[in-house]
């Protein structure tokens, strides 16, 4: 190993031209191997699947065994093609491999494999950001054919891909969107390590994703998918090809998350700094392992769940087809049971966020630090027995909804622990309403909606009203959009100036923050009320007497489209075009990430530090002038 | 400048909210809320909205007044540098938080499960209920495919008919199964929600207390005219019904006869794709 490291510390090797630059393991490479892997596997799939055992697709004109080979040869190819087939092989061959990847090249590092836990943190929050992009299109042209009452824009096929694509994509890449660019980036610096501990599985990760987003976008050109992002069989079944890029599109997803989780755990449990107990942890690190615990145990329950799917649409078998001997009953049983998880895996970070960014602008240390981690540790663990509250209407278990009632109700108790930590923290604070600051804010108020709008959808009798109508899509786009997507701006403000040494032009930002906001209310609020009025879920046709309050909701829905492009504007405006440097601490943070030089060096830290409290150090033992001692709260 | 009791102030403002708001919210809300008096079953849930409301209004208010109190009072004044009070919790305020949402949610889960077994509470019980209504309940099966539901009455000769009509002041049972995907019935005013699915029976109870047109929807998305899945249904008198019944029965013998006969579930067709 030690030859690898004298070769790192060696100056930079000379410019070579483009051309050559071009040629190697990188992007480039990748896409070329990825098309043909593609092409591959489509040729062995029409191979295989025209014996006699197969028969039965040559009913019709698809054939899902040669889609699906297609999609596994081209993420195999497009892998090797991005190197991360080079390690093991050199493994293999017995000769010494390379343990840093493009660490030291220019630009050409984020189009590629490469090993630097700070890259790898970009390249998410840039792919993730083209996926939320994409995503957030599909949701404009949702409200667009919700403008009338009957299907007209849209045609209903196309309306229900919409719909799928924007739920399984947002659920999906955006499972990574806190942890994959500011847990990758900022964790191992917050604990004081170099790097995290599996690099290249890191870099898997990102790599994984980004194939899987494209697969799932490629769906359109196979006719999309009629399920929405649940995928229940046995509709899942009978739908045209397009449902198997669904299928690979949440496997990938699942890898990627459960690789993800586990380099979070090993990274946070072996590699902190000394000093940094479990009680100095920063809260936002917490967040994070309880997050990545999540992320293992019930992602691989999904990826098990569609290889069955995909096994009963490729050489029928009939774990869920009730004609077989199986049971639809087995698949939403086995989806939730990753599927509420799930959930809570998009709402703890944006938990994290909040708390480790208040004690910043409220100058004052996180109150009940204690008490915000058995909140987290509580959420994380009790969302595992929550998950038949999906199928209270379903006829399974009907003697169990009690129980499941009481599970979903209680998890209420550790999310109020959070409540208690925010507002604790904002008692007596010196608040200053930075960017990041009202985004936090912000979030406080749409998770309190989201929260006790839950309570509707947890009690039995009242979930008869308001399961699968809008209520449900109102309750969780706040706590999703509201929760995770607020946060996951609070994060970009405040922590992009780190990662870039670039600050946002704070105007523009503002706009931004007051738009999304008041637009995002003005789109959900009325969400609530047009499910108890009963407008059910995911379709292009409702009652026309709901057809004004639609309306209102499209346009809302605009003009919250509309404040995102003012953040991509003041993102390419502030960052690339006039690119004003930011200040190596703007917000006066005492944790430890902004402590270290702007570029952060590869190496994170010249010594290792030595950790001796907790990142909140803020506030005065006396009260502010010191006209009072600090009584401890209310 | 002395610094004002802020928890008494703010503690006095919630709580004076609370008392303005709660009472207001049940009487102005509470007879608006879903799915209104049209059965037993859906007078039963605007109770149980109300209660929920009633039971929610206050911790909103509570973190609401909380942030904005936080926003106006505790500023970090223009340009300033200042430090807040260096508290890191309240171990007294923390056991009394916990205490207090304990009891909520419990008190909220007895609740819940105390009305969901007095009734059933319209909600889909599954092949075997735990409660089942005592007194004479009319069997109606409720058979979903894509894109409709059709209807069919064993006690009288096993007729299926494509809308439904039931008597008022009737329990009925009905028998919720699918033909091919996962549909769900959605009986809005009469508080009525039970999945279809296939190879399942589905039981739910409903007692309609007046005669009224309901809108059936399918609530569980089933394929392109999910949406579309949409019918009136009519509560009518025990005469009407009567007589409706014996119409379909005419209307539709030869249909009965080439039906399969009366069963809780179908097998599915075997899997094929849409077109």
């Amino acid at each position: 190993m030690s030859t690898t490291i004298e070769s790192h510390s060696q100056p930079a090797p000379v410019r070579r031209p483009l051309l050559r630059r071009l040629v190697g393991f990188n992007l480039l490479t990748a896409v070329l191997l990825g098309v043909a892997g593609y092409y591959l596997g489509w040729f062995i799939g029409h191979q295989v699947s025209s014996g006699k055992s197969f028969k039965f697709i040559s009913a019709t004109d698809e054939n899902d065994v040669a889609l699906l080979l297609a999609y596994l040869f081209g993420v195999v190819g497009f892998l090797i093609g991005l190197g991360f087939a080079n390690y093991p092989v050199s493994r293999l061959l017995g000769k010494p491999a390379s343990l840093r990847e493009k660490e030291d090249e220019g630009i050409g590092r984020y189009f590629g494999l490469c090993t630097d836990h700070k890259v790898v943190g970009m390249q998410y929050l840039v792919g993730i950001g083209l996926f939320f992009f994409i995503a957030g299109l599909n949701a404009m042209l949702i409200r667009t054919e919700l403008l009338h009452s009957t299907p007209t824009t849209i045609a209903p096929n196309q309306y229900l891909s919409l719909v799928g694509m924007h739920g399984a994509m947002m659920m999906g890449v955006m499972t990574s969107g806190v942890l994959g660019p500011f847990a990758n980036y900022f964790v191992p610096i917050m604990i004081g390590a170099r790097r995290m501990a599996f690099p290249r599985i890191e870099a898997l990760t990102f790599w994984l994703l980004m194939a899987a987003g494209f697969i799932l976008t490629s769906t359109i050109f196979f006719g999309g998918f009629p399920t929405g992002w649940t995928g229940y069989e046995p509709l899942n079944d009978q739908a045209v090809m397009g449902m198997d890029s669904y299928i690979v599109f949440f496997a990938l997803v699942g890898i990627s998350m459960c690789l993800l989780g586990l380099n979070m755990i090993a990274t946070i449990i072996t590699m902190r700094a000394p000093g940094l107990t479990w009680s100095r942890l920063p809260i936002f690190v917490w967040s994070v392992l309880a997050t990545s615990v999540l992320m293992v145990l019930a992602a691989p329950m999904l990826i098990a769940t569609l290889a069955m799917a995909a096994l009963d649409r490729t050489i029928s078998t009939s774990f869920f087809m009730p004609g077989g001997g199986g049971s639809p009953y087995l698949f939403e049983n086995l989806f939730w049971f990753f599927g509420h998880p799930e959930v809570y895996i998009l709402a703890l970070p944006g938990f994290g966020i909040v708390l480790e960014l208040l004690p910043v602008f409220t100058r004052k240390p996180l109150w009940g630090y204690r008490l915000a981690v058995s909140g987290m540790l509580g959420v994380a663990l009790l969302s595992f027995f929550v998950w038949q509250h999906h199928l209270f209407v379903s006829g399974i278990n009907a003697d169990l909804r009690p129980f499941y009632m009481l599970s979903t109700e209680i998890i209420s108790i550790p999310t109020g622990f959070i409540f208690l930590c925010v507002m604790g923290t904002l008692w007596k604070a010196r608040s200053s309403f930075t960017v990041p600051m009202l985004f936090c804010l912000g979030w406080t108020f749409n998770f309190l909606i989201g929260g006790l709008s839950g309570v509707f959808l947890s009690d039995t009798p009242s979930d008869t009203d308001t399961h699968g109508s809008f209520f449900v899509m109102a309750h969780f786009h706040y706590t999703i959009m509201g929760g995770l997507i607020f946060t996951f701006f609070a994060a970009i403000y405040y922590w992009v100036p780190k990662m870039t040494g670039l600050r946002f032009n704070e105007r523009l930002a503002k706009a931004h923050f007051w738009l999304m906001f008041v637009a995002f209310n003005s789109t959900f609020m009325p969400l609530f009320v047009l499910g108890m009025k009963g407008m059910p879920r995911r379709v292009s046709s409702y009652a026309p007497n709901l057809h004004g309050l639609n309306v209102w909701v499209s346009i809302s829905a605009f003009v919250l489209g509309f404040s995102m492009l003012i953040f991509l504007f003041n993102a390419v405006y502030s960052l690339i075009v006039v690119r004003l440097p930011a200040a190596a601490n703007p917000w006066r943070s005492k944790s430890l990430e902004w402590q270290v030089p702007t570029p952060v060096p590869v190496n994170n830290f010249e010594q290792i530090p030595v950790i001796d409290s907790d990142p909140y150090d803020y506030g005065t033992p006396l009260g502010i002038g010191g006209t009072e001692p600090a009584t401890a709260g209310a | 400048m002395a610094e004002p009791n802020h928890a008494r102030r703010f503690t006095v403002l919630w709580v004076v909210a609370s008392l303005i708001a709660t009472p207001l919210v049940i009487v102005l809300l509470g007879p608006i809320l879903p799915p209104g008096n049209g059965s037993q079953q859906a007078s039963g849930h605007v109770t149980d909205n109300t209660v929920l409301l009633a039971m929610a209004t206050p911790v909103l208010l509570l973190v609401v007044i909380y942030l904005i109190y936080a926003i106006i009072v505790f500023r970090q004044p223009k340009g300033g540098v200042l430090e807040g009070p260096a508290v890191r919790g309240n171990q007294r305020l923390q056991t009394w938080w916990i205490v207090v949402t304990s009891i909520l949610v419990l008190s909220l889960a007895v609740y819940g499960t105390v009305r969901l077994e007095e009734d059933g509470a319209g909600s889909g019980g599954g092949p075997s209920p735990v409660v089942v209504p005592s007194g004479k309940k009319l069997k109606v099966q409720v058979i979903a495919q894509q894109w409709e539901f059709t209807y069919r009455f064993p006690e009288y000769g096993g007729v299926e008919v494509p809308h439904l009509e039931l008597p008022v002041n009737q329990m009925v049972e009905l028998h919720v199964t699918s033909l091919d995907v996962i549909h769900s019935f959605w009986a809005y005013q009469l508080g009525v929600k039970a999945d279809a699915n296939p190879n399942v029976d589905n039981v739910v109870y409903v007692k309609p207390t007046h005669e009224q047109t309901f809108e059936v929807r399918c609530a569980e998305l089933c394929g392109i005219w999910h949406g579309a899945m949409f019918d009136h249904g009519h509560v009518v008198s025990q005469e009407a019904f009567n007589t409706w019944i014996a119409e379909q029965q005419t209307k539709y013998a030869a249909a009965t006869k080439a039906l399969p006969p009366y069963s809780k579930t179908y097998l599915p067709e075997p899997t094929r794709r849409a077109e």
